[in-house]
């Protein structure tokens, strides 16, 4: 998938330095797909990588942390789960439905489409995978 | 052991679904069992406030005109049904369903297994009394602090009862709190004799059940991978699974009908609501998701394989349906140009007449809906061309009164607020009852000895 050694690893180094060199921001929505549901206050939304060989990229791009960020004043607490079986994330976004079930006021009140709203965020790509993607611009 | 295959299809994914999914799954092609779930979180609480007005009320009343078509057939064909569509009520609901099969004159010929004890709430101040807290998982407050509120209260039951009342001959099992999995599973269970603990293929059959129960999100409603692509969805297919005595299952649905079964829609269906993979609890073991393998084995067919499950858990799962208090909302529509400016200068008046009518809320909540109501800050900032955006303005409380006059301040802003505003025709907002959630845990023991199978003929 990637042309680069070392794009894969886990290291501490990649987040600056060589290791963005190279890379342009993608939409999720050309990496994954995605369906979100509730349980409570909770809204969670599954990640699902459009080709198993792209999962690595979101395993390693798509953190609680960064998920965190994007939602932001939009959720609390967010949680990641791995699933690499079928290529997914799975992230809970607690406190993230105004009370949830009956008690939200929200259009949204059972989060089906903070799936979409994950689709938007965007994460660095090897170039030339986006340029295979159509996304290089 | 045989090699044969036994097909569960699914009816209904949620109270409200498509009412001729049912009947296409009986008369689509072979199958042995037609599962309908109706129970969502909310659905309980919604049947108690049913049941609380009429007493013979409290289940999903739609299965019962839909047994009425479909009875002949399922006698016919020997189609076994399962469901939960009891609610609060099942044993209603499994009279309602006799009368049915006698007005059909299948007396003689159908047996309607009931299963109750799912429902705690004439118990549940002997259960505080004797220390069980049932407190929130969510928030981990106690019961006793909301008590006098609670409407209704059950138990997750799972597949064992369902299992009972199949190996006891019954035609239609009808339950209160199953869960949605449980139903998948009970027939899986009984037609290859699993032992109950043998935990990879209760959890094999425990995702079978999670791919099924939302009826056609599995095959193809919903799906967002390549959606436009998707053909056929006048007439979805609802999915079936075809399972094997290994715990191995192939998730297909009947030719000819609409939607796809791929490894996408498969899979979109498997991480909905979801919690942590590892351990997808239910009352009859826990499953973990991260072992299941995905493989297209034919045109909409997709097997299920590798499945591992652990030992079930001591806990069983309460659901609880207390009184909240009042919500309404409030919508009107403001048009181009400038449509989010004056949707904006209308909230702002709605609230300061709010305010100074001195009206406390718990919560206003003011949407935009076409200018990033779902999406929030994340759609950015709206265009000042949008041809037109909804005003969309909620409120809650926990007394009445507030929330009855917010609802005649919605039509004056038409006359004396920002201009170009329509979509007010539905005329008044309705003040909504809210009765909410409350999950807790309870020690299985406490329950299971109450759990009742029942064998009814028509």
């Amino acid at each position: 998938m990637t042309a680069r050694a070392g794009v894969r690893g886990r290291g501490r180094a990649r987040a600056r330095g060589p290791g963005r060199r190279g890379r342009v921001l993608v939409q999720l929505r050309y990496l994954a797909h995605a369906r979100s549901g509730d349980k409570g206050n909770t809204a969670n939304v599954g990640l699902i990588a459009l080709a198993p060989e792209l999962y690595p990229l979101l395993e390693r791009e798509v953190t609680a942390a960064r998920v965190a960020r994007h939602f932001r004043g939009m959720t609390g607490r967010v949680e990641r789960f791995e699933l690499p079986n079928l290529g997914a994330l799975n992230f809970l976004l607690h406190d993230a439905l105004d009370g949830g079930g009956t008690i939200s006021l929200k259009t949204d009140a059972q989060g089906k489409v903070y799936s979409t709203a994950l689709l938007r965020m965007r994460i660095p790509v090897p170039a030339e995978l986006a340029r295979r993607l159509g996304r290089a611009r | 052991m045989t090699s044969r295959v036994v097909r569960v299809a699914a009816g209904q994914g949620f109270w409200g679904d498509w009412l001729e999914a049912p009947i296409r799954q009986v008369q689509g092609g072979p199958i042995d069992y037609l599962m309908m779930d109706y129970l969502a979180e909310v659905t309980m609480s919604i049947m108690q406030k049913q049941k609380s007005r009429d007493p013979a009320a409290g289940y999903a009343r739609d299965f019962v005109p839909l047994m009425e078509r479909l009875l002949p057939d399922l006698v016919a064909k020997k189609i076994k049904v399962v469901t939960n569509a009891g609610g609060v009520n099942p044993r209603g609901c499994a009279e309602a369903v006799l009368e049915v099969a006698r007005r059909l004159r299948l007396g003689g010929r159908l047996r309607v297994g009931l299963v109750t004890g799912d429902d705690i709430l004439p118990r549940l101040d002997e259960l505080l009394a004797k220390g069980h807290e049932l407190r929130d998982l969510d928030t981990g407050r106690p019961l006793a602090e909301i008590r006098p509120l609670v409407r209704s209260a059950n138990a997750y039951l799972g597949m064992a009862p369902v299992v009972e009342a199949l190996r006891a001959g019954a035609d239609v099992v009808v339950t209160g709190r199953v869960t949605d999995t449980g139903l998948t599973l009970a027939p899986l269970v009984h037609e290859f004799d699993w032992p109950a603990d043998d935990w990879d293929r209760i959890a094999a059959g425990t995702v079978a059940g999670h791919i099924i129960e939302c009826g056609a999100q599995a095959s193809g409603g919903n799906l967002l991978k390549g959606w436009k692509s998707v053909r056929g969805l006048e007439d979805p297919g609802f999915p079936i699974v075809e399972a094997s005595p290994d715990g191995s299952f192939v998730v297909t649905k009947h030719p000819g009908t609409g939607g796809v079964v791929s490894v996408a829609s498969v899979t979109e269906q498997l991480v909905y609501e979801m919690g942590d993979p590892r351990s997808y609890i239910t009352p009859d073991g826990v499953a973990d998701f991260t072992t299941i393998r995905l493989r297209q084995v034919g045109k909409d067919r997709v097997r299920v394989s590798g499945v591992r499950g652990g030992p079930r858990t001591g806990m069983l799962k309460v659901s609880i349906a207390y009184f909240y208090g009042y919500k309404a909302v409030g919508t009107l529509v403001y048009a181009w140009p400038d449509a989010y400016e004056k949707a904006r200068a209308a909230d702002r008046i709605l609230r300061a007449r709010l305010e100074r009518l001195g009206l406390e809320f718990e919560r206003i909540l003011t949407e935009f809906v076409g200018a990033g109501a779902t999406h929030g800050p994340l759609a950015g900032r709206p265009d000042p061309e949008l041809p037109e955006v909804q005003l969309r303005v909620g409120v809650r409380a926990r007394e009445r009164a507030p929330v009855e006059r917010f609802t005649r301040e919605i039509a004056p802003l038409v006359l004396t607020g920002p201009p170009s505003v329509t979509g007010f025709a539905g005329g008044r907002p309705a003040v909504e009852e809210i009765v909410a959630y409350w999950p807790a845990l309870i020690d299985r023991r406490e329950i299971e000895p109450s759990v009742k199978v029942e064998i009814l003929a028509a």
